[in-house]
């Protein structure tokens, strides 16, 4: 399978990148912040170790993919490397998601090997539901990055792009209940407002449902609900590499 | 990862002095500012349950636990004789009601109401962290009926305030549902009728709730027999 070969690349940068040094940095600083936490906790300590930790490991997988993938992208095109795959004898959709696929594995990765250390703190049950969801989460981001990253001229706004869209999908549910909150004002201005929000959350994730470290404190969600979560997240990813497809298509080199 | 580097002796020693220079001046200056420690007059107002929840991006388990920390810095240590005496109580349960209401699960912010800021010798702040405690337990009786039998045991002994300790012993009786609560804690107002030390009180409460198995946390099992030692010693 030719496209497999950009799979393979984006795995081997990663790897010759540093990316695994990376993690394991961030392992063993999750691990030392949580030791630290257990010495200042009055009560629920376990509870604030998982928490905590877990939510420093998932917003540093989220960035630490993020900028893998744009860095590789944006190097790829700043050389003019694509420009030479785009030569080859293989379809521009089975290129983009040969590196979709990549980037998707490398996040799946990610995202066991960050959600190995809760087992000290949570069960097994609960981290297998929080571990799947971050790796939705980070195809989910990988995908966003590596649309970002092809569609706009350099690194910095890709990578703002991408940290964007990701605090946006993360608060927009807290937004919107504010905006239907009891104390909100009612008025033509407030309306507008609201229908605003809302119709931006039509086209966002819901990351604020995902990868929930209320999960491991009081037990992981039903069947159901994980596996909404998990397809909302997937359904996104899709529509962000659609969308990729699509512009990567147009590209004129 | 690796680059090509030139030996360290490439390196001009202007270079290694002004490294060196900026090194020692960022230590002395750090130095200088000595540990940082908040005063009780640093407490902000609290944000607003929806700018809490705006502030936790999707966290907000790990926020509610993380604002417990931040609050426990305040008014605590230094030349301090008597931890949280002078915090603003008004803020103080401004704060603890956002957190909890970040994560209306845990008990964190209760257990320091009843066991950290309700124990202060001053007895208006005292008041203000008990009709906390109360207020919340209201919200989740079921949950939260073991921080107001605590509260009910210092209006008793610590406010001498007999109809207030009757008042939230009657009420854990009335709004409990739970078939775990246990009968000690349905009958507190007998218990708090009773011509009861504060010592025995409490060992009955403590030994009551290890036995139920509602504390299981190491650190909070280490701070309540530390407040029994305290009482004994008295």
């Amino acid at each position: 399978m030719p496209a497999a070969i950009f799979t393979r690349l984006a795995l081997l940068e990663a790897r010759r990148g540093g990316l695994f040094w990376v993690a394991a940095l961030i392992l063993v600083v999750g691990l030392a912040l949580g030791a630290y936490l257990a010495q200042l906790a009055l009560t629920e300590a376990r509870a604030l170790q998982a928490a905590v930790v877990a939510a420093l490991l998932r917003v540093s997988a989220v960035f630490v993919i993020a900028a893998q993938v744009v860095a590789s992208v944006r190097r790829e095109i700043d050389e003019k490397r694509l420009e030479l795959l785009l030569a080859l004898p293989l379809s521009r959709p089975r290129q983009y998601l040969g590196r979709f696929a990549g980037f998707t594995l490398l996040g799946a990765l990610l995202a066991v090997v960050f959600a190995l250390p809760l087992l000290l703190w949570a069960p097994v049950a609960a981290v297998a539901a929080w571990g799947l969801s971050l790796a939705g989460e980070l195809v989910l981001v990988a995908a966003a990055a590596l649309f970002f990253a092809m569609s706009l001229s350099s690194l910095v706004p890709a990578l703002a792009a991408t940290a964007g869209l990701y605090l946006l999908a993360r608060s927009i549910g807290a937004m919107q209940a504010i905006g239907s909150g009891p104390l909100a004002e009612h008025g033509f201005a407030h309306a507008l407002a609201r229908h605003i929000v809302d119709a931006v959350a039509l086209v966002l994730p819901a990351l604020d449902r995902a990868t929930r470290s209320d999960w491991l404190l009081y037990g992981a969600p039903d069947a159901r609900s994980l596996a909404l979560v998990l397809g909302s997240l997937l359904v996104y990813a899709a529509l962000l590499a659609a969308a990729g497809m699509f512009d990567f298509q147009r590209r004129s080199a | 990862m690796t680059r090509d580097e030139r030996p360290l002796r490439a390196v001009p020693a202007v270079v290694w002095l002004s490294l060196a220079a900026a090194l020692a001046a960022q230590i002395g200056w750090r130095a200088g500012q000595g540990r940082p420690g908040a005063a009780a007059a640093d407490l902000p107002p609290a944000p607003g349950a929806a700018a809490l929840r705006l502030a936790s991006f999707g966290e907000p388990a790990a926020l509610a636990r993380l604002g417990m920390l931040y609050l426990q810095a305040f008014d605590y240590g230094g030349a301090n004789v008597v931890p949280y005496q002078r915090l603003d109580y008004a803020r103080l349960t401004g704060w603890l009601d956002g957190l909890l209401g970040l994560d209306p699960r845990s008990q964190y912010p209760l257990f320091a109401a009843a066991r950290i800021y309700a124990e202060v010798p001053d007895e208006a702040r005292s008041r203000i962290a008990l009709d906390f405690i109360y207020r919340q337990f209201l919200v989740d009786p079921d949950r939260r009926w073991p921080w107001l039998a605590h509260a009910a045991l210092l209006a008793k002994h610590r406010l001498h305030d007999l109809p207030l300790a009757r008042r939230y012993a009657a009420a854990i009786d009335r709004h409990t549902r739970a078939p775990d609560v246990p009968l000690w804690a349905r009958q507190m107002e007998v218990f708090i009728l009773e011509d009861m030390g504060e010592l025995e009180a409490a060992r009955i409460m403590l030994g009551g709730l290890l036995e139920s198995g509602a504390i299981r946390d190491p650190a909070e099992a280490r701070l309540l027999r530390q407040r029994l030692e305290q009482l004994e010693r008295r």
